[in-house]
């Protein structure tokens, strides 16, 4: 990868994250952290990480960023004001500075330190990746599938509706403990339904 | 050619970002779209890093990331659903129900 394009890259990336923390409307977090995630897709294919450059574009921004816009949708949130405490506000912006001082430092100093790498295995295309993870990540591969399920049954469990059965038979209860109440109930609603099937008759008339 | 130093400078930057994020912002959907972020900047990191030393491990290891954050964005989301049912809020201050 080319020093200009990097820079192209990494500035792009650097702005669309400020956007997902400093906008005010939801949707446009998500779109600046859905120009991010290409952004940061390309950047691996620049490193010779193909398949899996194109494995974040796809999920990341096909599947997940789908996943946040259809939960933001659906909640119908609106835009906000920054609420909340400012000293809480204040020391994050002063400890994620000095995390950042501290990470720019140790890591500017890799480079002394680690080996240059020989190129030849660098091009992760699908052939090599798929060899490494049928043989050697096997058992992290299957147990990956394993989260996957629990992933699917618990996402369900937890944003699907309480159960109508328990509802119906706590109202059944209570109308057990008034006894003649079922029949008074069927009678009012063949009542009410009468009503509601001759009046626009009335009404027509 | 890049040095590997800058990527990792970038991944350092994107993190300390996603940090500030979750810190300063109190919607919980964008508390998440932040632990995104900084999932994205650790596998920046092991992509360049896999490169660096000729490896493929770091690939392998994203694409398990990558699959982590699925499942993590995923039941994260139904959290929100759920919390947002019974609270109507998604705001992580009014969420003080375990606060003594």
């Amino acid at each position: 990868m080319s020093l200009g394009l990097f820079f192209f890259l990494a500035v792009l990336a650097a702005l669309s994250a400020l956007g997902v923390i400093a906008q005010r409307n939801p949707v446009h977090c998500l779109l600046a952290l859905a120009v991010n995630l290409l952004d940061i897709g390309v950047m691996f294919v620049g490193l010779g990480a193909v398949t899996v450059g194109f494995l974040q574009i796809i999920i990341y921004v096909g599947a997940i960023m789908v996943l946040f816009l259809f939960v933001i949708w659906l909640l119908n949130l609106q835009a906000e004001g920054f609420s909340g405490y400012l000293g809480l506000k204040l020391f994050g912006a002063i400890g994620a500075a000095a995390l950042a001082a501290e990470f720019a430092t140790l890591f500017l100093h890799t480079s002394r330190i680690s080996t240059p790498g020989a190129s030849a295995l660098t091009q992760g295309t699908i052939t090599t990746l798929g060899r490494h993870l049928f043989s050697d990540y096997l058992v992290a591969f299957e147990i990956t599938s394993l989260l996957l399920l629990a992933a699917v049954v618990g996402a369900i469990g937890l944003a699907r509706r309480p159960p109508l059965s328990a509802g119906l038979s706590a109202a059944a209860g209570s109308d057990l403990a008034t006894a003649e109440s079922p029949r008074q109930m069927s009678r009012s609603m063949s009542v009410s339904a009468e009503q509601q099937t001759t009046t626009p008759r009335a009404g027509s008339a | 050619m890049t040095p590997i130093s800058y990527f990792l400078v970038l991944s350092a930057l994107l993190f300390a970002i996603g940090v500030l994020g979750v810190l300063i912002r109190r919607n919980v959907i964008v508390m998440l779209m932040s632990i995104e972020l900084m999932l994205n900047a650790v596998n920046l990191a092991f992509i360049a890093l896999g490169r660096q030393v000729g490896s493929i491990d770091g690939q392998v290891i994203v694409f398990f990331v990558i699959t982590v954050a699925a499942a993590e964005a995923a039941v994260g989301l139904g959290i929100v659903i759920a919390v947002f049912r019974n609270r109507a809020t998604v705001n992580a201050d009014e969420l003080n129900l375990l606060r003594w």
